[in-house]
């Protein structure tokens, strides 16, 4: 579907087989627990299993005795690093967290948390001598919510963090930050508030789902040097983290990123490559460690939990006139939350004259979260929705037709102040309007005895984010092009890339061949994440292309004895302006490189300033609700996103449908289930209730194309507006049911039959 | 002159403005009035370790698009500038 007039593209908008499809069916593609090289060892790590204790001890000798150890590394091989900021892309990490998460040192901050490490002759070795390692704790009390971190008494997690509050800094504090954004007079504005709505909401953390477990494989040299083979969405932003908590410089530091099994924002920061690297130094040989599943709960970083309290405020008409929230996010044992990100997305769908946004970043005992998919997005973006149905009950008015009507569009000034270029929002809903699915009925009817029907909407927002980017092509002699680049291939974004260099070129897609290299081999490239890499490294490539289709006009005029400016170029065909018979293909032209001057290859570099406004998606769902035993089943889901272009209309299918099933079972079922102690219960992909096929309906998709002004093809990011809207969608298709709003995540059976219990009382 | 979009923890060193006229051709140039005018700005926006850029962790946005030339980034006499903490995505 296409919303706004655009160019007939050649390659853009087909759906060609992806290039590294036969590699990935067949098991060529190589994963990091493939890696095989000469005298390799293997890692294992010996976490902390208290979440909050001072290490008295470690004595390793028992372990440093077993035949078959290497090495050992501890806390005492990686000193806390300096306290500066390193550029993770888009998250700025600081390195002395970094440091003290990525191995403990005076204290465990977490269950789970790296103590030591080892080196072995094979897995068992390793594993038995992690065993011998004897480590005195005295076990300190633990916090793991924020109400439990932020109470007047609560133990002080790091004595020296200093908390930053609206620019005060506040010692002794485990609220490492709370900012604010105020747009006007949100308190006059409510007071004046024809009708309000207002609720407080609560999350679980929740992990990403990718399958693959964090690995590294490092190999140090006597030159002081290092590579590491890891499973990264961003070897670069790898290679400075690396480069910060090791102190190495990071030419020293070559990162080699593999195919990855899924990452969802999990895989940005680093957990196993710096140990690895001080195992290898230490053994002398190359070393693998890759986590186990439990490691994975309860050492990486899942999406953060929460409290987010909220109030609306419109007029009788259905304007909304203020917006207030409070957002508390407990980010685990360090600070860096995604509180930002949720305070840029909250109010990003409607037009607030007023607003304001309280976000706070809390340390709890608990492993650090980390971004999952359109990060505190999803778990904002959840009372606001929630609080808009609300709002179009009490006016007793269409859900969409509210939204549409507050709909924040070109020229609308977000809370935080930027005001948005050409958006798709109101495209978006008003495609949900127009859908089959909305239009059709629900039929109540037809719920078996005990049942009962609901629809919901709701709509969410993610800003994407452009940056830096390098692609390198070189042009065969049989007319191919080799495209180089640096982004891990996650949702076929090999493809993506490639036929945006392949319109340039007018050739087909499969005739550009991709390949993602190590940071040795390619320019600066950032992150795999925020959206940007079919929109960012996409225009990368253009840039790159567009430099071959100049030369390659040279080349031409060469030929034909005339000026590059008397040559065209077309759908892959050179035209001589001079004599409009004689033409060359691109193939032809490439087939005489050598008589021209030679091979050709260009470099396309960009630095984004922004995404261009991001992307829209709006979503609607039908439920049943088994009334006796809480099960809830999905009959009918339809999502809807603005794309801006559609490079690979399949992939971008697929993207809208991913982020639907993970939003489906993040409001359903999927929650970290925590013990007394902090310890992960569901550690496990049996126990972490994940929806599979047999739990979703066929997730219907409707692209909408609203061009991105900032990209040359008018693409927008879409890797991550899709799992924003589906919780309170859901949500408000359970209220619109059973007449009762679920302000907590997950709604799993349990909390059904209680409410159906509390309100039969 | 530009217009600055002042971020709430700043707004007590301009006297509780959430916006101020300010005149300067880069960003540079443009935090250096405002630190004539309000002490302390250039303090709370310019990288201590880094003085060619505004801090890490923050991100300074020209009319709603990122200042990718750090404090060299030219400011157009209409512009609207922004100072907003870095996002994270996944």
């Amino acid at each position: 579907m296409t919303t706004v007039e655009k160019p007939h593209y050649k390659v853009l908008g087909t759906r060609p087989i992806r290039h590294d499809g036969l590699d990935k069916v067949l098991g060529r593609a190589v994963y990091g627990a493939d890696i095989k090289l000469a005298g390799l060892s293997i890692g294992a790590v010996l976490r902390s299993p208290h979440a909050h204790a001072r290490i008295q001890s470690i004595d390793a000798s028992a372990a440093l005795a077993l035949p078959g150890v290497y090495a050992v590394v501890t806390g005492a091989d990686m000193p806390i690093a300096d306290d500066e900021l390193i550029d993770m892309t888009e998250e700025i990490v600081n390195a002395r967290f970094a440091s003290m998460r990525i191995i403990a040192h005076e204290k465990a901050l977490f269950k789970g948390q790296p103590v030591a490490a080892v080196a072995a002759v094979d897995l068992n070795t390793a594993q038995e001598a992690c065993r011998r390692i004897k480590v005195d704790y005295e076990p300190l009390p633990a916090v793991f919510t924020v109400e439990e971190a932020m109470a007047a008494d609560a133990p002080i997690i790091h004595e020296h963090l200093v908390g930053t509050h609206v620019g005060e800094k506040v010692p002794h504090t485990n609220v490492a930050e709370h900012t604010q954004h105020v747009l006007g007079d949100p308190d006059a504005a409510m007071a004046k508030a024809e009708v309000t709505v207002e609720g407080e909401f609560r999350l679980a953390r929740v992990h990403q789902g990718y399958i693959e477990p964090q690995n590294a494989t490092a190999m140090w040299y006597r030159d002081g040097k290092a590579t590491v083979w890891t499973s990264t969405q961003g070897s670069f932003p790898a290679r400075n983290a690396i480069s910060s908590v090791l102190r190495m410089p990071v030419s020293a530091i070559k990162v080699v990123p593999l195919e990855i099994g899924g990452g969802f924002g999990g895989k940005i920061n680093i957990y196993l490559e710096p140990l690895a690297v001080l195992l290898s130094k230490k053994a002398g040989r190359p070393v693998k460690v890759v986590m186990d599943r439990r490691s994975v709960f309860e050492a990486t970083g899942p999406g953060p939990g929460g409290v987010v309290r909220m109030k609306l405020g419109a007029d009788k008409a259905g304007n909304l006139v203020a917006g207030t929230v409070d957002i508390r996010f407990a980010a685990g044992a360090f600070p860096g939350s995604s509180i930002s990100a949720a305070s840029t997305c909250v109010f990003a769908s409607y037009r607030f004259p007023t607003a304001r946004i309280d976000a706070y970043d809390v340390v709890t005992n608990l492993t650090k979260t980390a971004a999952y998919r359109a990060p505190g997005s999803p778990q904002a973006t959840f009372a606001t929705e929630s609080l808009m149905d609300e709002l179009a009950h009490k006016l007793g008015v269409d859900p969409v037709a509210l939204r549409l009507q507050n709909a924040s569009k070109e020229g609308d000034r977000r809370p935080d102040g930027i005001v948005f270029p050409r958006i798709g929002n109101v495209e978006v809903l008003e495609a949900v309007r127009d859908s089959d699915h909305y239009r059709t009925p629900l039929d109540r009817a037809g719920a078996a005895p005990g049942h009962k029907r609901g629809r919901g909407v709701a709509t969410g927002y993610w800003q994407g984010v452009g940056n830096k980017s390098t692609v390198t092509l070189a042009v065969n002699n049989d007319g191919t092009v080799a495209l180089i680049e640096g982004n891990t291939d996650i949702g076929g974004t090999r493809a993506s890339i490639a036929m945006q260099a392949a319109e340039v070129l007018g050739i087909p897609a499969l005739d550009v061949h991709p390949t993602v290299v190590d940071t040795d081999s390619v320019g600066y490239t950032d992150l795999t994440a925020g959206s940007r890499t079919t929109y960012a490294t996409g225009a990368a490539a253009v840039k790159a292309a567009e430099q071959v289709v100049a030369e390659l006009k040279r080349r031409a005029a060469i030929m034909w004895e005339v000026e590059a400016t008397d040559v065209d170029f077309a759908g892959g065909v050179f035209t001589n302006k001079k004599a409009k018979d004689t033409k060359l293909t691109f193939k032809q032209v490439c087939a005489r490189l050598d008589r021209t001057g030679g091979h050709v290859a260009t470099t396309g570099v960009v630095n984004l300033r922004g995404s261009g406004g991001g992307s829209f998606a709006t979503h609607v769902v039908d439920v049943d609700v088994d009334t006796e035993t809480g099960k809830v089943e999905v009959i009918r889901y339809t999502a809807a996103q603005d794309a801006g272009t559609a490079v690979h209309p399949s992939y971008v299918e697929g993207q809208m449908a991913g982020g639907a099933v993970q939003g489906i079972g993040w409001a359903l079922n999927e929650e970290y289930y925590l013990g007394p102690d902090g310890s992960v219960q569901n550690a496990s992909f049996l126990d972490y209730r994940m929806p599979t096929m047999l739990d979703t309906p066929n997730i219907e998709t409707l692209i909408v194309e609203v061009p991105n002004t900032m990209h040359p093809f008018g693409v927008r990011g879409i890797g991550e507006s899709g799992i924003v809207p589906p919780q309170p969608a859901i949500a408000n298709a359970m209220r619109a049911a059973l007449g009762i709003r679920f302000p907590e995540l997950p709604i799993k059976p349990g909390r059904i039959l209680e409410a159906l219990d509390a309100q039969g009382a | 002159m530009a217009r600055v979009f002042l971020p709430v923890p700043l707004r007590a060193l301009a006297g509780g403005a959430s916006t101020a006229e300010a005149p300067g051709a880069t960003l540079g140039a443009l935090i250096a009035t405002l630190e004539e005018r309000y002490p302390g700005m250039a303090e709370a926006l310019v990288d201590p370790a880094d003085p060619g850029r505004v801090r890490l962790g923050m991100v300074a946005f020209v009319d709603s698009e990122q200042a990718d030339l750090g404090l060299l980034t030219p400011i157009g006499p209409d512009a609207e500038v922004h100072f907003l903490p870095h996002i994270a995505g996944g």
